[in-house]
């Protein structure tokens, strides 16, 4: 099956979804690939790159869509204005379809594709569960618009983040409020706190607060009752007016303090929150800027612009929308591995034909047109996400590990006295009853044990097995008894038991001493 | 020689026996302890075999040299590798040498003895054997697992403790006859068919003790050696024999000690045996996971912008004899700067210190290859780990899982590091049967294939 990487065409959108790496490998799943001429250019991947690892170059739009069953795209099937036509009526009737899709917004091109056949995988719709977390695209392009919201916060504001103590006086730190705690807030967290600024992030889900702690923000916590914000498939949810009262006056306080704002607040399915009102905006200091990451859905801040970079009150108002592409090269190397997971499941046998399998649940989430059914949504999946203990697995309180813990005290107390007891018990009979001779030699048995245990310990546990070589052959010692026998074998049974004794014994000798040396020739410093 | 010289001589020669392992203790040290050994041994024998009368002293020098040579081709053939096996075989002739002294001391005892301390010396005997023959069978089949002859699972027979106990109480019954019965053809009858019994028995315990154990068993083993050298010295009335019995005797018994103290088992559950056959299944694995996979020039790139490395190599290193490759990969981050280590556990590989001797073979210095106890506390501040082969001792389930089979068992904190690579052949569970949730952690990645394999090409990668 022929795969087709076209160019993308919405405006100013410069990733790509496939890299020559990942070429290389939708290749080695069986597949051919076809880029269209110039596919990679914005994100500095250039045709004869694809060409060096196996990919044809369509040498114009028309012949690629003509030619590819199975379409790799970034951004959703649009009007191409130079061809005339819609993409989606541009793929082959009965083909394939990967890329942004947001069926919830869009289901005019739901029925589009459907009407055509075309199988349509929607990146975004992929499950949050931990098996999909290879595909997801998502997370990968929010960690990119993280990060690149603190550099253009960065390159906006002017300051230095971290503070400095220099000759010429001291330079304070900058203050970063972080909003929304998911992928992008983390990693505008992790980037702002690398540069030195002092970081402070909120959520309403009080389960992040670890994780903002982790990546070394303090982690702004209303005290307001038990209410919770985490909605299914780890995102927030709506919360209750009283909540939101308390949250905004955070943010006002917040605001005349703080010197930067990034804003990464998204409900599922709903415009964005507004936060950021415009007097607060007002109460900021001047050369503040505000970095607005939900812009494209409205933005959390009253004033941001979509797409745009505006100064209102003295405070510099971020609204890009296209954060990740503007780290092309990044971005189509994230989004490209995602895909390249993502029809390595489709296709398990390599053999370069997709097969949709509905009852997983990953591609069951993440085709939203199969054949000519809109399979949109998915059936809710289970929200496994509680960490409740599974039932007869509870701790046992502390009372029964205290009576557990003295039961076993008072048992290993017992055992203990009993082997007291048999010990003495033994030693006396011994004393009592045993003959002098063997007095003497236990004598000695007992004091070499004590040596070997005292010598023994001390050896470094990084020649264990020097020692059992050398213990080994030490123990070829019964050599002695041995020889001692043979010298005076009458009978010739014991004659020649006592010869194997000696062979054998002197094996031991020889062997252990030799392959010990062996090994100690080979440490060295 | 008069017998006051030659027990001075076995007194010399027990002090060097103990300067010997005293030796050790170091590094540095440790090759005059084999000489003081050597020295010992020769010192025993020359006086031994001047003391004797000039009859059988052909076959005495015969047997000794001959022995003795045949030790030393092996000892200069074996691979580093299959040390496990040698020491296994070798316990096993000092338990054949026990059985077979132990038979020729009751036909024709060397001391002539009477009324309490002929009873003792019976005793002497009939343990001297029991403990021989077991450590003889018991060695052989370990040998034989270690080497890859008999399979290395742990043979669960059913009701297989009772088979052991009727084992047990049969000697000792078999024990009371031969001391009671007067007559020398019952009382061999006896002796043979104990240890018939104890050769059986010395099998059977070993065969249902899986590979993994294998520590455990060949330093339970080692112990056992010496035990009967020591009954045989009892037997003989011959201190040296008495004292290094003990010395081996404890030595392994600690050895066996630390080995089940780093798997956090009991001695006698190791013993008993049929460990991971349970197959206990932790809760916490679902379904819900895979391991992300890496190749090659993934793993070169991160260990060539890494700072500090630590590798952690287990059983696997071993069968797939790669420790030389790893040596490479150590030399050339080395060159680059880069701080390598190893960490070792207690339990790695087949023999206690194992993993030592192979990467010292491998011109590891001994100065970086560090001990569970002293790495642990380093994993956070690590850039890369490369585990290789090992996967029961770095298992996060033992620390986090108190669900799990082996939780509480002291492991490797490898997860903590930045980045953890662990090269293997598949998904499958390690020795203990236990889902390992390493492979699952976001920082974890997997460079699946044949350990050597991936090794070398890691090695190219790096120096191109």
């Amino acid at each position: 099956m022929k795969i087709g990487i076209p160019k993308e065409i919405y405006a100013d959108e410069r990733r790509v979804a496939a890299t020559p790496p990942s070429v290389h490998k939708l290749i080695g799943l069986g597949y051919q690939v076809t880029v269209e001429s110039g596919a990679g250019e914005a994100a500095h991947y250039h045709d004869s790159a694809y060409e060096a690892v196996g990919a044809t170059i369509a040498a114009d739009t028309g012949s690629l869509w003509s030619e590819a069953d199975f379409v790799l795209k970034v951004r959703a099937p649009m009007d191409n204005p130079a061809l005339g036509a819609h993409e989606a009526d541009l793929i082959r009737e009965g083909g394939f379809l990967v890329s942004y899709i947001w069926p919830g917004q869009n289901s005019e091109l739901l029925s589009k594709l459907a009407a055509r056949k075309i199988t349509t995988f929607a990146i975004d719709s992929l499950p949050r569960i931990s098996r999909a977390q290879k595909m997801d695209a998502l997370s990968a392009m929010a960690n990119i618009a993280g990060y690149r919201a603190v550099v253009e916060a960065a390159s906006h504001f002017g300051r230095f983040f971290t503070g400095q103590m220099t000759a010429a006086g001291k330079v304070p730190p900058a203050k970063v409020m972080v909003i929304g705690a998911g992928v992008a807030g983390l990693a505008a967290v992790g980037a702002a706190n690398s540069l030195g600024a002092i970081v402070r992030a909120f959520d309403t889900r009080l389960e992040v607060k670890e994780q903002i702690e982790s990546m070394g923000a303090e982690f702004l916590q209303l005290d307001f009752g038990d209410e919770e914000g985490s909605g299914t498939g780890g995102y927030a949810k709506q919360m209750s007016d009283e909540f939101i009262k308390a949250e905004m006056a955070l943010f006002a306080e917040q605001a005349k303090e703080v010197d930067i704002i990034i804003t990464t607040a998204l409900i599922p399915g709903r415009p964005a929150p507004k936060l950021i009102t415009a007097d607060m905006v007002k109460s900021m200091k001047p050369g503040s800027v505000i970095v607005d990451l939900a812009s494209e859905r409205g933005g959390n801040c009253e004033l941001t612009e979509p797409g745009k970079i505006v100064e209102k009150h003295d405070v510099t108002l971020i609204g890009y929308t296209d954060l990740p592409s503007r780290m092309a090269k990044v971005a189509s190397d994230l989004y490209a591995t995602n895909l390249f997971h993502l029809l390595s499941e489709l296709t398990p046998e390599k053999n370069g034909q997709p097969q949709v399998n509905m009852d997983d649940d990953v591609i069951r989430g993440l085709t939203v047109v199969l054949d000519q059914d809109v399979t949109w949504p998915p059936p809710q999946p289970q929200t496994p996400v509680s960490p409740k203990a599974a039932p007869g697995t509870e701790e046992p309180s502390a009372e029964q590990k205290a009576a557990a813990r003295k039961k076993s005290d008072r048992r290993s107390l017992i055992s203990k006295g009993v082997l007291l007891i048999v010990t003495v018990a033994a030693l006396y009979g011994i004393g009592a009853h045993a003959p002098d001779s063997f007095l003497r030699h236990f004598t000695v048995f007992v004091l070499a044990c004590f040596i070997g245990y005292q010598v023994v310990w001390n050896v470094t546990p990084s020649l264990h097995t020097p020692l059992m070589s050398v213990t080994n052959a030490i123990s070829g010692i019964i050599v002695i008894g041995a020889i001692l026998h043979l010298a005076q074998a009458e009978n010739i049974a014991v004659g020649i038991m006592a010869f194997v004794a000696v062979l054998i014994a002197s094996i031991n000798v020889g062997g252990g001493f030799r392959v010990t040396h062996r090994m100690l020739k080979m440490f060295r410093r | 020689m008069s017998s006051g010289l030659v027990s001075v001589a076995y007194v010399v020669a027990s002090v060097l026996f103990i300067l010997s392992l005293g030796g050790l203790s170091h590094q540095e040290s440790s090759r005059r302890g084999n000489l003081y050994g050597v020295a010992g041994i020769l010192i025993a024998l020359v006086a031994t075999v001047a003391s004797v009368s000039d009859s059988g002293l052909v076959a005495i020098v015969i047997a000794v040299l001959v022995g003795g040579s045949i030790g030393i081709v092996i000892a200069n053939k074996v691979e580093m590798t299959q040390m496990p096996q040698l020491v296994a075989l070798l316990h096993s002739f000092v338990g054949l040498a026990a059985v077979l002294v132990g038979f020729s001391g009751y036909i024709e005892p060397l001391i002539q003895t009477t009324g309490a301390e002929h009873t003792i010396k019976l005793v002497e005997v009939f343990l001297g054997v029991f403990i021989g023959a077991v450590t003889f069978t018991g060695s052989l089949i370990a040998c034989g697992k270690l080497d890859g002859r008999i399979d290395s699972k742990a043979l669960t027979l059913p009701g297989r403790h009772l088979m052991n106990l009727a084992a047990l109480l049969a000697s000792v019954l078999l024990g009371a006859w031969f001391l009671g019965t007067d007559s020398m053809a019952l009382g061999v009858i006896a002796l043979v068919l104990m240890t018939l019994i104890a050769a059986a028995l010395g099998a059977h315990l070993i065969m249902a003790i899986g590979g993994a154990d294998m520590p455990v068993v060949v330093s339970m083993l080692n112990s056992y050696s010496g035990w009967a050298a020591a009954s045989i010295g009892f037997m003989l009335g011959n201190d040296l024999l008495i004292v290094t019995g003990a010395l081996v005797g404890s030595s392994g018994a600690i050895l066996s000690y630390i080995m089940c103290k780093a798997m956090n088992r009991s001695f006698i559950s190791v013993i008993l045996g049929g460990f991971g056959q349970t197959s206990s299944s932790s809760a916490a694995a679902g379904s819900d996971q895979t391991a992300l996979e890496t190749n090659i020039d993934e793993v070169c790139e991160e260990l060539r912008n890494a700072d500090s490395v630590i590798i952690v190599p287990g059983y696997g290193m071993a069968v797939a004899q790669a420790q030389n490759g790893v040596s490479e990969i150590t030399k050339l981050l080395k060159a680059r700067g880069t701080t390598v280590r190893f960490g070792i556990h207690p339990v790695a590989g087949r023999l206690p210190g194992h993993m030592n001797v192979l990467l010292a073979e491998a011109n590891v210095s001994y100065d970086i290859v560090l001990e569970m106890d002293e790495i642990n506390a380093d994993f956070p501040q690590t850039d890369v780990v490369l585990v290789i082969g090992a996967n029961d001792t770095v298992n996060p389930a033992a620390a986090e899982d108190p669900g799990s089979p082996i939780a509480g068992m002291p492991v490797l904190e490898v997860w903590k590091a930045r980045q953890v690579v662990i090269l293997k052949r598949g998904m499958a569970t390690g020795y203990a049967g236990v889902e390992n949730p390493l492979f699952f952690k976001d920082n974890s990645r997997m460079l699946f294939g044949d350990a050597k394999d991936s090794i070398d090409k890691l090695v190219g990668a790096l120096r191109g």
